[in-house]
């Protein structure tokens, strides 16, 4: 067999890439093959992060390894189960994060030190955050201005804060 | 624009060396990533709902005002091997989205910008700035994100933030690097102190090529690691902060070589020039090296007239790929050699200032 590659010398390294669920074999020469992996430019550092999830999963799901056997949830829209996703370090679909909430949990608290977001909203998406994150800006103002007896301020929060709660409540 | 353009165009925006920084700063790069609501994440989704996601990431550029016509789609299935591999040493897709046959990359004129489309996640917005300048690349990524989010569903919770398939990028669902060229660093051996203490304010730090510790031609990517719990604007604040501190330290350890080494530091340079002006047979690695010290060269006013560029440009056209399609032919190992030599020759001499 000659290298898949540069279809010039025989293929002497053999092996098999899983990208995104799908197999690729690999045929290469010595010298292609030495290329290949000197040369791949690692557009994201991946590797090392999925190596320190998979690291992770195991040690956190060591303790419950009894139970998991007994009850193996299954995510309900894409069928995925716990112990794919610990195999993997990838969900299946985004209602995973409700169906395996209690247990994603404390591995995004290991992961990225904090289980919250707080960073960008989108427009439609984002729903109600974005007025949500705007009312409790203004009660930390409301805090503030009462505090330094500027009652008038005060009041004017208030109101703001009412008008925001009942858009809130429309929506519902 | 055809695929022609992309490939033979060498010049990439990012390529044009100059923005902020650019004696020690190669490029800025933001990545967001966004999935859809109720659709599986690429890895589970069949070659229906995988299409379907192209289309409709086709439909909402080409339905808004800011961006219509301005970007070309390349679907994976119908990309030979090569043509994918040079999409690759242009950083324009990853490797990974590469040998997707699920995939496709909607590339921007300019090479400013590449949304992949069903790589790990449903959509990754890409943005490659030369110089520092990651508040551009972020202000453009986000305007091409609220832009999609107008027509696509995403898959976004309140608490959770963006939905990834890997819970690594949950949250922001951002990644944003530098990639910086350090030779004098390296040179005084001062390189891996520093990148101990990146790896402790959640940043982390590898060459761009290949594994090694010491990145080859001495090019480096620097990336936030962590994506929850900080807003966007605090993960590039840190990254940047970060960055301009190796700057600093890259400065002076070029100051200490100037002055510490001033003649061999000069005849190394003076080498690395003669030999990539006259040499007829070149592995990309020895290029790569030889890059890097005629670039310090530039940055350093010891060789006055070549433009700083060559680097920029000169380690993405000396790749194998790259070569093949540059010559039309197909090219073993002993024969890449013998034309990157050529491309080599001719393009310093086309660099030479007059
Ligand atoms: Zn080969
Ligand atoms: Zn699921």
């Amino acid at each position: 067999m000659l290298c898949t590659n540069c279809k010039k010398r025989p293929a002497t390294v053999h092996y098999t890439k899983i990208v995104n669920g799908e197999k690729t074999e690999m045929h290469l020469c010595q010298v292609c093959a030495k290329e290949i992996s000197d040369f791949q430019f690692n557009f994201e550092p991946n590797f090392s992060i999925h190596n320190l999830l998979a690291g992770l999963l195991n040690s956190m799901a060591e303790p419950t390894v009894g139970i998991d056997y007994q009850r193996n949830e299954h995510c309900p829209s894409c069928g995925m189960s716990f112990n794919e996703f610990s195999q993997i370090g990838r969900f299946g679909c985004n209602e995973c994060y409700s169906a395996f909430e209690g247990r994603i949990e404390p591995i995004l608290k290991r992961i990225h030190g904090s289980s919250v977001h707080t960073g960008k909203v989108p427009r439609r998406a984002g729903g109600e955050l974005k007025v949500k994150r705007e009312i409790d800006l203004l009660k930390a103002e409301l805090d503030r201005v009462v505090k330094l007896e500027e009652y008038e301020k005060a009041a004017e929060i208030r109101d703001k804060i009412r008008e925001l709660e009942k858009q809130l409540d429309k929506n519902k | 624009m055809s695929l022609d353009d992309f490939i033979y165009n060498s010049k990439s925006l990012w390529m044009e060396g100059n923005g902020p920084e650019a004696d020690v700063v190669l490029s800025s790069r933001i990545r967001l990533a966004r999935n859809l609501r109720n659709v599986p994440f690429p890895h589970k989704a069949n070659l229906e709902q995988a299409d379907k996601i192209i289309k409709q990431v086709f439909d909402a550029i080409e339905k808004s005002s800011e961006f219509a016509g301005q970007f070309r789609c390349f679907r994976m299935k119908e990309l030979t091997h090569l043509e994918r591999q040079i999409l690759v040493e242009k950083h324009l897709i990853s490797p990974a989205l590469a040998e997707s046959e699920k995939g496709a990359a909607f590339i921007k004129h300019d090479e400013s910008v590449s949304i992949m489309v069903n790589e790990e996640d449903h959509i990754r917005i890409q943005t490659l700035y030369p110089g520092l300048q990651m508040e551009k690349a972020w202000q453009l990524s986000t305007k091409i994100d609220d832009v999609l989010e107008e027509r696509l569903d995403y898959a976004f919770d309140e608490k959770k933030g963006y939905l990834t398939a890997c819970p690594t990028n949950v949250g922001t669902g951002i990644r944003v690097s530098v990639m910086l060229h350090l030779p004098a660093l390296n040179m005084l051996n001062q390189s891996n102190g520093i990148f101990t203490t990146i790896g402790q304010v959640g940043l982390t730090v590898r060459g761009l090529y290949g594994e090694g510790s010491k990145g080859l031609g001495n090019i480096y990517q620097i990336s936030n690691q962590l994506t929850l719990g900080q807003s966007e604007e605090d993960i590039i604040n840190n990254l940047k902060g970060v960055t301009k501190q190796i700057i600093e330290h890259e400065r002076s350890a070029r100051e200490k070589l100037l002055k510490d080494a001033g003649i061999r530091l000069q005849d190394r340079v003076g080498r690395a020039y003669g030999i990539l002006s006259n040499s007829y047979i070149i592995s990309s690695q020895e290029a790569m090296e030889l890059l890097s010290d005629v670039r310090l060269g530039i940055d350093l006013n010891l060789i006055k007239n070549l433009d700083s560029r060559i680097l920029n440009e000169m380690m993405i056209l000396i790749r194998p790929a790259y070569l093949q399609k540059f010559f039309g032919q197909e090219l073993n190992e002993y024969e890449r050699d013998i034309k990157r030599a050529s491309l080599l020759r001719d393009r310093l001499k086309q660099s030479e200032i007059k």
